[in-house]
């Protein structure tokens, strides 16, 4: 009897306990780095000034399954949620994600610019608030490529000056780009070209020139792990990642900026929220994409603010200690001969070269 | 065991080509490591085969000649490859000079029964290094984690430092990293790995409480349909596990969503139940199945016998059966416990951000960042797993005691 009296107090006090705590807010983002840097630049200067906890969710890569999964269930956990502007556009299509209007819900530039002004052409979709700028870019390991180390994106095509193992995305996405402009295609025609079937099988073919030397990879982990091994003396991946490999690991490796694909990460808040949890998720939002704001995120991981008054805000590294803006991606000497990621080309043909992609790898 | 047959000196031509073989292979991954494996190979079977030669006509001490030998693979080891060459050459001196003279003397036969043929004795032998094989091959995945996660460099790369021993090669870094010790780590692993150490024992309890009696009450006979009851509650270990998660995603959103707003109770809260539950169902499984074979042997006149000296039933399970059936409960308990604990499918569909647990980082770190942290931890789990195994065969070898299955 004393021990069912003692079980039920104890079960109503955790429960009382538990009601009587404020709820918290969860973001979802990346993990790893990015997160930290976001935790750094965004969440804790907002705790402190609200009082608000925030909880981190490592999430944004199965975001899209997720979200479709609680909309269905009725149950959205999430508050505010990070993803790659492909990823927003289509949450926006399928109505998962709030509609935001860029001049009321989102902060003015210090000077007075108004946000759709100062964000420009980034804002890509209705519901998508860009955050930062980062590009796809080649690293190769300064010890293994000889006496002259590339210079322009066709090194990776090209075996004979540069014979090794090179890591590429297991995807069609840039892959087929790079190979067109290697294949004498200029820059202005690659979207016109590979429209067209010949073009899709005209990159494949330059493709297959180097297939034997390529090493797929799909976590942005591995080309800096393949790096830092010596498997590969060149590969792909998220020019952040890169950075991290050169300043903080101090590997013998290098940038090479020419043909980077630029692409856009940012938040959206998720459809059907309570009114409380949307209007926090907005004030979270107005803050954290505020000019000052994301001039402080470059402070912890390279990549680039995508307010354009945020750029001559960017200082030095918080740990490194050095000049940040050399190592942005849209900094002058690294963006000569640049892409961005083309949503509208690769909306419509993205499901039909993938399948020849794969089929392809297959072969 | 004494020795069975009397031995002799085997001719050159029995020994040398079998210490060549030994010396092939040795001398193969020597030289696939500088670059030729076929030099290698040769290389390796004709220094060894000469050696042989010399050692065995030209000396008569053998205590000497090992000695000798020892050094001077140890001495070339260096030569070669720096401190870790030390270590593997004194090694492969230590074997190959006992090789030598076991093969020559004939001491590989003193064991045997007398009258084995010589094919019987060969395979006597090839089992063993069939069954070492089986076991190198088994235990390597597992071995080659550990000293990676000592690795000075935040990749899953053997270092030159590394390689030759050096102390700046190796670090605590990635156990720090764990521990929250190091600046730059968020405290998310020790998290992670707190709330595993929350929900797997209350999710283990309550398996094997349900467990238990689900197993006591299919094992009497007046149950009608004792299969197909054992089979549904088996179905969680059949199921593919991604099939069950997302049954249990819409099941438990809806009574997570029930219990958050009617209830009113706290969203963190609900959400360790939501996972703990999930889990407990999935450890059910194990308990019925360990404790469903214990009671195969448990003898049910105790029970009649406890009955009739006035017993209730309560007091008689606690008192009589209980005692008996322990180990089965308990190894079934460390299944359920391994089996919430290893849990990764499950928990990243129900659980929110505030219940990731140990597998779900590592899976996150993995997929992230490829950070040797997870070596770390992978390492403190190996420790954890082989504490428990040990746990599980003590407990076995008491049980087999008590019912006298084994003497001691």
């Amino acid at each position: 009897m004393k021990f069912t009296k003692t079980l039920l107090a104890t079960t109503a006090l955790t429960v009382a306990a538990g009601a009587a705590m404020a709820d918290d807010m969860t973001i979802v983002s990346w993990g790893g780095a990015y997160s930290k840097s976001q935790l750094k630049a965004y969440h804790e200067p907002y705790s402190a000034k609200t009082g608000v906890n925030i909880i981190n969710d490592d999430s944004s890569a199965e975001a899209v399954a997720k979200l479709r999964a609680m909309n269905e269930a009725g149950n959205v956990t999430w508050d505010v949620v990070d993803v790659v502007a492909a990823d927003a556009m289509r949450l926006c299509d399928e109505g998962l994600a709030l509609e935001i209007d860029p001049d009321t819900q989102l902060a003015a530039a210090p000077d007075g610019t108004s946000a759709s002004e100062d964000f420009g052409d980034l804002l890509v979709s209705s519901c998508f608030i860009p955050q930062i700028v980062y590009s796809t870019t080649f690293g190769y390991r300064t010890d293994l490529v000889g006496d002259t180390p590339p210079t322009d994106v066709c090194a990776v095509f090209d075996l004979e000056a540069y014979p090794g193992k090179r890591s590429l995305e297991k995807r069609p996405i840039n892959n087929m780009e790079w190979a067109l402009l290697c294949d004498g295609v200029a820059k202005a025609d690659v979207y016109d070209v590979l429209a067209t079937e010949e073009g899709q099988n005209q990159a494949l073919a330059k493709l297959d020139t180097i297939r034997d030397s390529v090493i797929w990879w799909n976590a942005g982990a591995d080309t800096p792990q393949l790096l830092a091994d010596g498997e590969v003396i060149m590969g792909s991946t998220y020019n952040g990642r890169l950075f991290s490999v050169i300043e903080e690991q101090k590997q013998p490796v290098a940038m090479l900026w020419d043909a980077q694909v630029f692409d856009l990460d940012g938040w959206i808040i998720p459809a059907g929220l309570s009114p409380e949890r949307q209007a926090r998720a907005l004030d979270y939002i107005m803050f954290a994409t505020d000019t000052q704001r994301l001039a402080d995120q470059a402070k912890y991981i390279s990549y680039g603010p995508a307010r354009k008054s945020s750029a001559p805000l960017v200082g030095k590294h918080e740990s490194l200690g050095i000049d940040m803006a050399p190592h942005m991606p849209t900094d002058p000497n690294n963006a000569k001969n640049t892409f961005l990621y083309n949503y509208e080309f690769w909306a419509d043909y993205r499901d039909d070269i993938d399948a020849k992609f794969q089929a392809w790898l297959a072969k | 065991m004494a020795a069975l047959t009397p031995i002799s000196r085997k001719p050159m031509t029995f020994v040398l080509p079998i210490v060549a073989i030994v010396g092939a292979i040795a001398g193969m991954f020597v030289g696939t490591s500088f670059g030729s494996t076929t030099l290698g190979f040769f290389m390796g079977a004709i220094a060894l085969a000469g050696l042989a030669c010399v050692y065995v006509n030209l000396f008569d001490n053998e205590r000497m000649v090992r000695w000798f030998h020892i050094v001077g693979s140890i001495v070339l080891g260096y030569l070669a490859a720096g401190n870790i060459g030390i270590l593997l050459a004194g090694l492969f001196g230590w074997f190959s000079i006992w090789f030598i003279y076991w093969i020559y003397e004939g001491r590989y036969r003193a064991k045997l029964l007398p009258y084995l043929t010589p094919g019987q004795v060969l395979w006597h032998y090839t089992f063993y290094v069939i069954c070492g094989s089986i076991f190198v091959f088994l235990i390597t995945p597992i071995l080659v984690v550990m000293p990676l996660s000592f690795n000075a460099q935040d990749f899953f790369t053997f270092t030159d430092k590394m390689l030759r021993l050096d102390p700046e090669g190796y670090s605590l870094k990635h156990y720090q990293d764990f521990l929250g010790l190091r600046e730059d780590s968020n405290g998310e692993w020790l998290r992670s790995f707190w709330n595993s150490l929350k929900i797997a024992p209350i999710a283990t309890v309550i398996s094997v409480s349900l467990g238990t009696l689900a197993a006591i009450g299919l094992s009497q006979s007046h149950v009608p349909a004792k299969r197909a009851i054992m089979a549904i509650l088996i179905s969680p270990m059949i199921v593919p596990l991604i099939i069950s998660a997302t049954g249990m995603y819409f099941f438990y959103s809806d009574l997570g969503g029930f219990m958050e707003n009617s209830l009113g109770m706290n969203k963190d809260f609900v959400g360790y139940v939501k996972v703990i539950l999930a889990h407990a169902v999935l450890g059910i499984p194990f308990v019925i199945i360990t404790v469903t074979a214990t009671l195969v042997g448990f003898d049910r006149s105790l029970t009649r016998a406890a009955a009739n000296m006035g017993a209730g039933p309560v007091t008689t399970f606690f008192r009589v059966q209980m005692p008996l059936i322990l180990p089965g409960v308990i190894s079934g308990g460390l299944f359920a416990f391994i089996t919430s604990f290893d849990e990764v499918v499950v928990v990243m569909f129900i659980g929110s951000a505030s219940q990731k647990t140990l597998p779900w980082q590592m899976f996150l770190g993995l997929r992230e960042q490829i950070s040797p942290t997870i070596l770390a931890v992978a390492t403190i789990l190996v420790a954890l797993s082989i504490m428990l195994l040990a746990t599980l065969e003590i407990l076995r070898r008491r049980s087999e005691r008590l019912r006298g299955m084994s003497p001691g």
